[in-house]
């Protein structure tokens, strides 16, 4: 079954998913407006980057009240795969689909460019195809990906091993001056308890295509697409 | 009737804009200024005619949409 | 004319004589509304009165354009049935009174201007010049500028992926915010404004209309006084959210037969939008003014007329074709109202409450728009100053670190990580280098695209300096491998009523008309941005050239970084030592002086052609073009841009040679028509060189780590790269 692909008022990174996913896994995912209050049969389902409503009010709030958010967290709590890039994670977050909330970037500006993230997690659905401790280098583009959790909640990701992606130096250090907005202990994504869902403000639709400066996104859509077809 | 609404990050919460605007206001030469917090304020029209179910109302939309309760406070005031 | 009754006190920025035009045309006394209507058609940033004359005598043809200036971007074809769309304008005074609403508002209005032709907009550039850093408005303005161009681009999804930063003092009271879209469609779905028909259903569609801007261009069109930080109510707020929206809405219906004609609502809002497709058309356009969509109550039809506020658009459809365009609309919750109808009369008629309240015949309106042929003084030429007359230091290095660490050359990463500049997966070269690639979604084929000025060139020498503007950006787009093809400028001056600043205009545009004549590279769309003035002290003359190239195959773009050591370096072009003008004969003599270099067409032509060929071939692994700073600048900026290896240590350069001229002339000097290169394969790169008679002149060699230039101590990159990357981060924190 295809892949389904939210599409909200002010997305902008559908597209650059869509491509991705049709090139892992040969065929284009379904483009589904947030109108809709039925998802078409899919085993993954990508909340795409952008500007869901113009980020106006906090950034993913008003999109994770939209008519397909209640199909997307029933499929969600089924076990179905869902992965939220940048806007993505966002609007997981305000929809309770994954803890914690995206602030404004400590610089308060801003900021895109390439960062390295390390694999805290290679079990995953999402992120089979990297191993544990791996180094990625994918770009970040947001002004609000600054993570933030409660200190109960901090302590029942790290207990729980829901922290997915740490940002990192090239050696994989873990380091104040490789984290690029402020994030609470370096978080770049996180998945929830049961492990089927994925929200992470770097972009490995953007780092997919040698011709773009790189490939090291390209793996989690060839394990999706295995996955999936499976 | 009217609603007032008064959004503020929970105390404990870092926020980098207050910051911002503190150190803008010392580069200003204002003295004493020990903390600045910034939030956001929203005015709502409602048809209703009775303040506590219009208070009850919009403390929902705080909850639903307006605030995000992991990190926001929210004040409501309804003014006839 | 009979007309005695007395002269309104307020002629809103029209002189004596263009009032008594109006006299004559309306055969009457014009109301507030209709005198508006004339204002702001007849202000010089809608009629281009002090420039046309001029603007006329610029190449606009060539067999690859499609549409040249008139509407409202430029169309060239790309191949394959596609076309790129493209323009550049100007938000100079909005962005000084509001740093981040001018220039997000600036970025919203260029990209309406191409998605209004039918394309999707795939790049945005810029060019934005700042008073001396030490100004105590500099850094408010620069972090409020950077801010609005990113906050619309990226949440509009368009990648920012090139542009210019530059200081000078002369920009203290006059910044510039030039905004730039590249735009690709295909060419057998091109739209154009003439609303040609009659009884045809007019459409507003967009944002509601409030009063926002209300004789923004006449802003444009008038010198600042101190009291400019009055000025702020009339500055328009953006929404990039609703313009996303707009966007798709747009592309939907176009994808549709229904559209006759379409309009962007920019600088005069309703009246320009309607007075263009009525011109163009050759017919009447009647409005009901009650029917336009209004955010506030009370508004007169002067106001609905005359506002600006943003994101708006204006058709002409298909009779029939209104109920399945507002749908498109409504899906995408954008007001959609028919507000008039073409008609046979050829006037611009207004309707309140049922009642006529404005009757303007459109072609006396349009076609007696005031054209000026300014009086102007040709700038005195200047001497030519030979390099041994300025100083050179025992260690040229020092130089070297003081202008790559300084404003002028630091590195601009502090503006573009701020700009998304990754959004819509094609962009192949990212800001930095020379010029970006964007790849034509979906194929293999590429965009290249940059934008270039240098002012102190054009204050010292209006002809020279215009075609080396035109020269560099054409250079830039060469150098990563793309054929040029067409231009857009925007011409930024101050007050053209002085003979000199006009004596500037008319110089610049002699010299760009002559590039572009020789390297085939015609002009298609542009602006025009005069009184940029304040207090009488003018801005240097900025033409800003933005220019677009086609490459077949993106996989064979070349970036200007050292990719490997022990490869050859070489230059491209003759190296004569120009230190006229030159950085390093300011940062010497604290003074610009004496001649520009000159611009050889013929040899500029000859050298790029040469260079793209060897790209084509896949002989060359970098190529840089040599600018601001000279030779020693454009190695040090191709060594700084490698990426550390895993090592960690950076690719450098030794270079080996002993000028024959002055060394710092060489090292520094800026003549024109030049390239950096680097090969593994030298003998294929002399082979053709000479075979092009063209120069080129192997100097070194990359080796890991450090760089050694003539009369320089070896330096190592890791150094230069910190340094050049500290002086912006340093300037902006500092506030």
């Amino acid at each position: 079954m295809p892949a389904a692909v939210i599409v909200f008022p002010g997305s902008n990174c559908d597209r650059d998913v869509a491509v991705a996913l049709e090139a892992a896994s040969g065929r284009p995912p379904a483009m589904v407006w947030h109108q809709e209050s039925a998802l078409p049969p899919s085993d993954l389902i990508v909340v795409p980057g952008g500007f869901s409503y113009g980020d106006y009010l906090r950034s993913g709030a008003m999109a994770a009240h939209s008519p397909i958010m209640r199909a997307v967290t029933a499929r969600a709590n089924a076990g179905t795969p869902v992965l939220g890039i940048c806007n993505g994670f966002q609007i997981l977050a305000e929809a309770g689909l994954l803890p914690g909330i995206l602030m404004r970037n400590a610089s308060l500006k801003f900021v895109c460019r390439d960062v390295d993230l390390r694999v805290e997690r290679a079990d995953t659905v999402f992120t089979s195809a990297y191993t544990q401790g791996e180094v990625l280098r994918v770009p970040v583009a947001h002004h609000d990906g600054n993570y933030f959790a409660d200190p109960d909640t901090l302590q029942r990701l790290q207990d729980g091993g829901q922290i997915a992606f740490r940002y990192c130096d090239a050696g994989g250090n873990v380091t104040a001056a490789a984290n690029p907005n402020g994030s609470i202990e370096n978080i770049a994504g996180i998945v929830n308890a049961a492990g089927n869902v994925l929200g992470m403000m770097p972009h490995p639709e953007r780092l997919a295509d040698p011709l773009l400066g790189g490939t090291d996104g390209a793996p989690m859509f060839t394990a999706l697409a295995e996955a999936i077809a499976a | 009737m009217k609603a007032r609404i008064h959004i503020t990050l929970k105390n404990g919460v870092l926020d980098p804009q207050g910051k911002a605007i503190q150190q803008a206001l010392t580069g200003l030469a204002f003295d004493g200024v020990e903390e600045v917090r910034q939030g956001k304020y929203i005015e709502i029209e409602l048809a209703a005619s009775d303040t506590e179910a219009a208070r009850a109302q919009v403390a929902d939309m705080c909850e639903k949409l307006l605030a995000n309760t992991v990190i926001e406070n929210y004040d409501i005031e309804i003014v006839a | 004319m009979s007309n005695t009754e007395p002269r309104p006190e307020d002629l809103m920025g029209l002189s004596d004589g263009e009032y008594d035009t109006i006299l004559d045309i309306m055969g009457r006394t014009p109301n507030f509304t209709e005198l508006g209507i004339f204002s702001v058609m007849w202000s010089e940033h809608c009629s281009y009165k002090s420039s046309k004359k001029w603007l006329k005598t610029l190449p606009i043809d060539g067999p690859q354009v499609i549409q040249g200036p008139g509407e409202n971007a430029g169309v060239v074809d790309i191949g394959d049935g596609q076309a790129a769309i493209f323009k550049i304008e100007s938000h100079n005074h909005p962005s000084f009174i509001e740093p981040y609403q001018g220039a997000a508002t600036g970025v919203g209005g260029i990209l309406r201007d191409v998605f209004t032709m039918g394309a999707r907009p795939v790049a945005n550039l810029n060019a934005l010049r700042f008073g001396s850093p030490d100004h105590p408005k500099t850094r408010h303005l620069v972090g409020g500028v950077v801010a609005g161009v990113g906050g619309y681009g990226n949440c509009i999804g368009v990648p920012t992926v090139g542009g210019e930063v530059n200081f000078d003092p002369s920009y203290n009271g006059n910044i510039l915010v030039n905004a730039m879209t590249v735009g690709i469609a295909s060419t057998d779905k091109i739209f154009y404004s003439a609303a040609a028909g009659v009884g045809l259903p007019v459409v507003y569609v967009g944002s509601k209309t409030g009063r926002d801007g209300i004789h923004g261009a006449t802003m444009a069109s008038a010198e600042f006084a101190d009291d400019a930080d009055e000025k702020r109510p009339t500055v328009q707020v953006g929404d990039p959210f609703t313009e996303k929206l707009l966007l798709e809405a747009c592309l939907e219906l176009m994808a549709t037969d229904a559209i006759v004609a379409i309009q962007d609502m920019g600088a005069a809002g309703l009246t320009s939008s309607s007075v263009e497709m009525a011109s163009k058309g050759d017919v009447g356009i009647e409005l009901d003014i009650d029917r336009v969509p209004q955010r506030e109550t009370g508004m007169s039809a002067y106001e609905i007329m005359l506002s600006e506020s943003q994101e708006r658009m204006l058709m002409v459809l298909h009779p029939g074709r209104e109920d399945m365009a507002r749908k498109i609309f409504e899906k995408w919750e954008l007001d959609f109202a028919v507000i008039g109808v073409t008609n046979d009369s050829g006037h611009l008629t207004l309707l309140e409450g049922g009642e006529t309240s404005a009757d303007i015949p459109v072609p006396p309106l349009v076609a007696a728009a005031p054209e000026y042929d300014r009086p102007w003084t040709p700038t005195p030429p200047r001497p030519v100053i030979n390099a041994t007359e300025i100083d050179a230091p025992d260690d040229l290095g020092d130089v070297l670190t003081a202008l790559i660490g300084g404003p002028e050359l630091c590195s601009r990463r502090w503006v573009w990580e701020q700009y998304d500049h990754m959004v819509m997966g094609d962009t192949v070269v990212r800001p930095g280098g020379d010029a970006a690639l964007v790849r034509v979604h979906g194929t293999g084929k590429g965009l290249a695209m940059a934008t270039d000025c240098s002012p102190r060139y054009v204050f010292a020498n209006p002809i020279e300096g215009g075609r080396q503007a035109v020269a560099e950006a054409w250079r830039n787009v060469t150098a990563v491998g793309a054929t040029p093809l067409a231009v857009t400028n925007n011409l930024n001056f101050g007050n053209p009523e002085r003979p000199e600043i006009m004596g500037q205009l008319v110089g610049s545009v002699q010299g760009m008309g002559e590039a572009c004549e020789a390297l085939d590279c015609p002009v298609v769309s542009g602006n025009v941005s005069l009184y940029n003035e304040t207090n009488g002290s003018g801005i240097l003359p900025t033409p800003v050239i933005g220019c677009v190239g086609v490459m077949a195959d993106v996989a064979k773009a070349v970036t200007s970084e050292f990719k490997a050591v022990g490869e050859t370096i070489f230059v491209i072009g003759e190296t004569q030592g120009w230190l006229g003008c030159s950085l390093y004969q300011r940062h010497m003599t604290g003074d610009v002086a004496g001649a520009p270099p000159p611009v050889n067409l013929e040899a500029e032509r000859k050298n790029g052609d040469l260079v793209r060929h060897l790209i084509a071939d896949g002989v060359l692994t970098a190529c840089h073009d040599v600018s601001d700073g000279g030779l020693a600048v454009a190695i040090t900026e191709m060594a700084m841009a490698s990426e550390a290896s895993e090592k960690g240590a950076e690719i450098g350069a030794e270079i080996n040679i002993s000028p024959d001229i002055a060394t710092h002339g060489w090292a520094f000097g800026e003549d024109q028509g030049r390239y950096v290169v680097t090969s593994s394969a030298p003998e294929a790169v002399s082979a053709a060189a000479a075979a092009a008679g063209v120069p080129a002149r192997a100097i070194g060699m990359t080796v890991a780590a450090t760089l050694t230039l003539p009369s320089t101590r070896p330096i190592s990159v890791a150094e230069l790269k910190a340094l050049n990357e500290r002086w912006l981060p340093d300037y902006m924190a500092a506030g």
